[in-house]
Order: structure tokens, then C-alpha cells, then sequence
């Protein structure tokens, strides 16, 4: 089973805590269980409370963490996928569909990683090609057409780097989808739920409010990846500076202004409760949603490109050219 | 899996733009010519046609009508809002650059004629930390798209860029989402977008506004893709085909319209402002 070497002590007890309650006189143990589970309980926030940025982005690949249809299952009613971009074909790794949440009827789109090895590997592991986000983009303006409000779920490591998809103009892809996301004319929310991969995450991630999940990571590219080009290698020590430096945790992006929000997640990351990590997403996406709906479609166009045009850290110099 | 390489992957100081010195070695056909001689033919091999990369600043020597410049920000320079250290400062990096280029940051931008033609023109400078787009190239080319909107002026960008600049994170990474942004108002204005792709377009550039023109330009055998080719390479674990990236690859597969070399560029850009510009 996947194990984070930090979790090693938390699992040990958990480990001890299933054993004790596996016991016929369980019920002998019951000071001793309580005591147990309020170790695990402290050592849980102490971990959690610690962790590194690196950490941090290796709670947000866990395998268990729940992925776009987890969070369907946990949160929605009524999902149907609406398959396809019209031009080539379905890419799995990004789904789409109506359904509603809470009060609201929607439109979700999301990335997926894959549960099982088969799945993974379709979703090439949550890393989408451009059909992928032309679909994305024919199911939002779907939307827009009805005044359905749009949720954007982003879990991805990148958008896919192949020939087929820089055939198809990966490039284009991403690019049309920040320029039309921009001018919808229905609310859009988006969340990054577990990955945030640069282009690939951005191409669904213009909103009018962008959250990230507490142990979610969103950045320009991945700490290896940074890693791999400042350091000439990725390995534990150059991935935990670079994960550093980037900035990438979901405090650290509310702190600079990139994001609107962190949904906090259960004690111990989502993977641990996915059912608590949903009621506070579903929370949350009800609420900024409800709010927004109440702007004229022009106002909120206007109030989403003043969100990005905002964002940029410039001074100035003047120096005598040599 | 490996990790997904947002910057151009490979090292940049070997096709850098063309040094010092009185005879410069083409890469391409490693003949040694007189810079004279490749100055006056636009900094393009007269004996192979290779197309050299060029700084933002001969970039528009080359393209406008003489002493019709008026750049815009020219002084705007970048921070470091992450204070952000690798094997060297951030602020470090930029000094260097500066020292060594003369240039704020990486993209010139402002007014020009073009064979008469008023335009609004962008240019980006490989020679700054390989054209990386942070916050300040994001913001003037944002500002240089906004200033075409309010005058109706026709808007030419020549990319040249490694990619978003890895030095400032999420600030590089929206302003891919801000100039799209930009370029949608723009669109809905009616103006008219002429992206010009020179070697190399690559990652965050290529995915944002480059690749919105409503006519897209690519120089000859230009590098022009969303991940770098060592990256494609490491994901796929095969090798790529001749002629991978290059602008008559992104012809052939529809995502360039038209291959222009760099001694006919002026006039193709005049020809489609008197199409499609207002
Ligand atoms: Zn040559």
C-alpha cells in the first residue's frame, strides 16, 4: 500500500488502533483505544500543521486523494458526462457534465487522474491533450449558452507533452481557452483539488474566483521540473528547495494574491475524510456561486478580466543605456 | 512519470544571439561570416538562410520605418516578489541581464510605422533571460494590447521566449491568463493581431498569446511548441521526428499560416494591415 514516509508514524498507531478494535474484548481496551486515538489525533495536526511545501505536493498526488469523480460521487446529484470536443475525439482525462450541487444546477468540469492502472493510463495521469481542452471549452460555452453556471475541478501534473499533442496544437488549445474563459458570460468558480501543473491547470482555470484546497499545489511548473533546469537535478534535496522557492502551497498563492481562497481540508488532508473535504468544497462553491449569480453578465466580464489584469509585480528602473 | 518541463529545456548558450567580434560562425552551416556582411542581409545566413536570433531592439530596427519608434514602459523592470534563489538570486539574475543587455526586461513595446502604417508593436528579447515572460513582459504587452484597443491601432507581437519565467512563479504563470484576457477585448474591438513567431516560441508564450493571432507568421525553421523537446523525448521514450516543432511542422499541421522570411516580413506585414486593419 502507498505510504508518505512522514505518515509512517500516524500509520503505525492507526495500524495499532485497527488491531486493538479487531480484538474479540475490544471492549476491555477502551481507555487504552481512546488514549490511542487521541495520539493519533495530535500526531495527525502536528504532522499536518508541518509540512513542507515539498510535503505538501506529495500529499497532493496521494493516490487516495479524491480525484474529480470522487468528488462528483461525494457532492453532485444527477452527473451525466458529455463526452467529446467534436473535432477528434474524447480525452478521459478531462470530464464534463451537468449536475447539480446543493440548490444550484451546473456545469463540471474537471481533470481525472485515473483510479485504477487501466484508467491511469487512459487519463495519461490527469495530464489532458488539446481535444481535452476543447471540450472543456464546448462544454462550457453549452453552459453559457443556458446561463448554467460553470465549476472548474484542476488536478493536473501538465498538460500532456507528446507529438500527438503538439500536432493538435496543445499550444492553441490552452491559449483559446484563456482567451473564451475570459469572456463568459455565466459565473465560473475553480478549484485546484489536488495538482495545479502550470498551462495545463490554467487552460480550466480562469474564474471569477479561484480556490485551492488546503494541501493543493498551483504553480508556473512542477518542483522537479525546476528542479531538473536550476539544479541540472531533481532529487529529494533540489525538489524540496525548488518546492520552496516557487511558492506553490495554497497559502503561499492566497498570501500572493493568486488565488481568493483556501478550502481547509480535514485533519490529515482530504484522503483521509473525502465526505468532510466535499461538504467544505460543496460549501464553498454554493456560496461564491450564489453571490456571483446575482451580477449582470457584463459587470461580471468586466470584474473577472480586472481579477487577472491586476496580477503582475513590476517597478520601475531608469538607467542611462550603455 | 517524468516531470513536466514548462521552460525551454535546453541550454541556451549555444544558439544565443550572435556575439562579439568581427566574423561570427553560423550554427546552422558553420561557416564563418563577415558580421558585416550578416548585419546588412538582416542577420540571416547569406550562405544557408538561417534565420539568427536577434535582441528585441534590432528586432524592431529591422521592422519599422526608421526613428518611428515610440516605445511605451520603457522603463518598467521587474521585482522579485517571491525573493526567489536558486543556485544564484533572482535580483542577481536580473542584474546581470541588465548589465549585459542594456534592457529592462525582456520585450520592447510601443508605436511604429511599417511601410507607413501606424501599428502597435511588441518585441521580444531572447537575449533577457532567454525572453522569459514574468511580470513585466506580461504587463507591457498587456498595456501595448490595451493601447491598440483605445487607438485602433493594428497589433503585431513578435514572440521569441523560453517560456513563462520560472523565477516568479504564479505571477508568470497568470500573466499568460492576463494578456489572453487582454487579447479577447481586443478581439471583440475588432482589431486586428498579427503574432510573429521567431526562433524559439516555446511553452507559456506559445500557450498564450502567440498563439492567438489572427494571423500567425512564423520565421524559417523557427522552434515553435508548448513543451520542450527533451521533455517530449523523456514522456514518450522515443525519438522525435525530423523536423519536430518547426514552423513548416506547425504549418503542415495547421497552426501557422504563413512562413515569411525575414527580408519580406515588413512588406507581408503592410500587405495584410491594408486587408484587415481598420
Ligand atoms: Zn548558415
Amino acid at each position: 500500500m502507498f505510504q508518505l514516509d512522514f505518515e509512517q508514524p500516524i500509520l503505525e498507531i492507526e495500524h495499532q488502533i485497527e488491531s486493538m478494535e479487531a480484538r474479540p474484548d475490544a471492549a476491555r481496551w477502551a481507555d487504552e483505544l481512546a488514549a490511542l486515538r487521541a495520539t493519533r489525533g495530535s500526531l495527525i495536526e502536528k504532522t499536518y500543521s508541518g509540512l513542507t511545501p515539498w510535503q505538501t505536493v506529495r500529499v497532493a498526488r496521494h493516490p487516495q486523494r479524491p480525484q474529480t469523480l470522487d468528488y462528483v460521487d461525494l457532492m453532485c446529484r444527477d452527473f451525466g458526462q458529455l463526452h467529446g470536443d467534436r473535432r477528434f475525439g474524447d480525452d478521459p482525462a478531462i470530464v464534463c457534465g451537468f449536475c447539480r450541487i446543493g440548490p444550484l444546477k451546473v456545469m463540471l468540469v474537471g481533470h481525472q487522474k485515473g483510479r485504477t492502472t487501466p484508467e491511469r493510463v487512459a487519463c495519461h495521469f490527469g495530464c489532458a491533450h488539446p481535444e481535452g481542452y476543447r471540450k472543456a471549452l464546448l462544454k462550457m460555452k453549452l453552459a453559457e449558452k443556458f446561463g448554467v453556471p460553470i465549476v472548474t475541478l484542476i488536478d493536473t501534473p501538465g498538460a500532456y507533452p507528446g507529438i500527438g499533442s503538439e500536432q493538435r496544437g496543445q499550444a492553441e488549445a490552452i491559449a483559446y481557452n484563456l482567451r473564451e474563459m475570459s469572456g463568459l458570460r455565466v459565473p465560473v468558480v475553480c478549484i485546484v483539488i489536488g495538482e495545479g501543473g502550470s498551462g495545463g491547470a490554467l487552460g480550466i482555470g480562469v474564474g471569477d474566483r479561484v480556490a485551492m484546497m488546503r494541501y493543493s499545489w498551483y504553480s508556473v511548473i512542477s518542483p522537479e521540473g525546476c528542479a531538473a533546469i536550476l539544479f541540472k537535478e531533481a532529487n529529494e534535496k533540489t525538489n524540496t528547495h525548488a518546492a520552496q522557492a516557487l511558492a506553490l502551497t495554497a497559502a503561499d498563492n492566497a498570501r500572493n494574491g493568486l488565488v481568493d481562497a483556501v478550502i481547509e481540508e480535514p485533519n490529515g488532508g482530504a484522503h483521509r475524510d473525502p465526505r468532510s473535504a466535499a461538504d467544505r468544497m460543496q460549501q464553498w462553491i454554493v456560496s461564491n456561486l450564489q453571490e456571483l449569480q446575482r451580477i449582470d453578465p457584463d459587470t461580471l466580464v468586466r470584474l473577472r478580466f480586472e481579477r487577472f489584469r491586476r496580477i503582475g509585480a513590476v517597478g520601475q528602473r531608469i538607467a542611462p543605456r550603455s | 512519470m517524468s516531470a513536466i518541463t514548462w521552460d525551454l529545456d535546453e541550454p541556451i548558450t549555444d544558439k544565443r544571439a550572435v556575439k562579439e567580434g568581427q566574423w561570427v560562425q553560423c550554427p546552422a552551416c558553420s561557416e564563418t561570416v563577415f558580421r558585416r556582411a550578416l548585419e546588412v542581409n538582416l542577420m540571416v545566413c547569406p550562405k544557408c538562410d538561417h534565420h539568427h536570433r536577434i535582441s528585441g531592439r534590432l528586432r524592431v530596427e529591422q521592422l519599422v520605418d526608421t526613428g518611428t519608434f515610440e516605445p511605451i514602459n520603457a522603463h518598467m523592470a521587474p521585482m522579485d516578489p517571491l525573493v526567489f534563489t536558486d543556485t544564484k538570486p533572482y535580483l542577481q539574475r536580473i542584474a546581470d541581464a541588465q548589465a549585459s543587455t542594456g534592457e529592462n526586461d525582456g520585450v520592447q513595446t510601443g508605436t511604429a510605422y511599417v511601410k507607413g502604417r501606424r501599428i502597435m508593436l511588441a518585441a521580444m528579447d531572447f537575449t533577457f533571460m532567454a525572453g522569459s515572460m514574468g511580470s513585466v513582459v506580461g504587463e507591457k504587452i498587456t498595456h501595448a494590447i490595451e493601447h491598440a484597443t483605445d487607438h485602433d491601432l493594428p497589433l503585431i507581437i513578435v514572440s521569441c521566449s523560453g517560456g513563462a519565467r520560472m523565477q516568479e512563479s504564479g505571477f508568470s504563470l497568470m500573466q499568460m491568463a492576463k494578456t489572453s484576457a487582454a487579447l479577447a477585448r481586443f478581439d471583440r474591438a475588432g482589431g486586428l493581431f498579427i503574432s510573429v513567431l521567431a526562433d524559439p516560441t516555446t511553452g507559456g508564450v506559445t500557450a498564450s498569446f502567440a498563439m492567438l493571432g489572427d494571423v500567425i507568421i512564423a520565421e524559417p525553421r523557427a522552434l515553435v511548441g508548448f513543451a520542450g523537446p527533451r521533455v517530449i523525448k523523456q514522456t514518450i521514450r522515443q525519438d522525435l521526428p525530423d523536423g519536430f516543432q518547426t514552423s513548416e511542422f506547425l504549418l503542415k499541421s495547421g497552426f501557422v499560416d504563413r512562413i515569411v522570411h525575414r527580408a519580406n516580413l515588413r512588406t507581408e506585414i503592410a500587405r495584410l494591415v491594408d486587408y484587415a486593419g481598420k
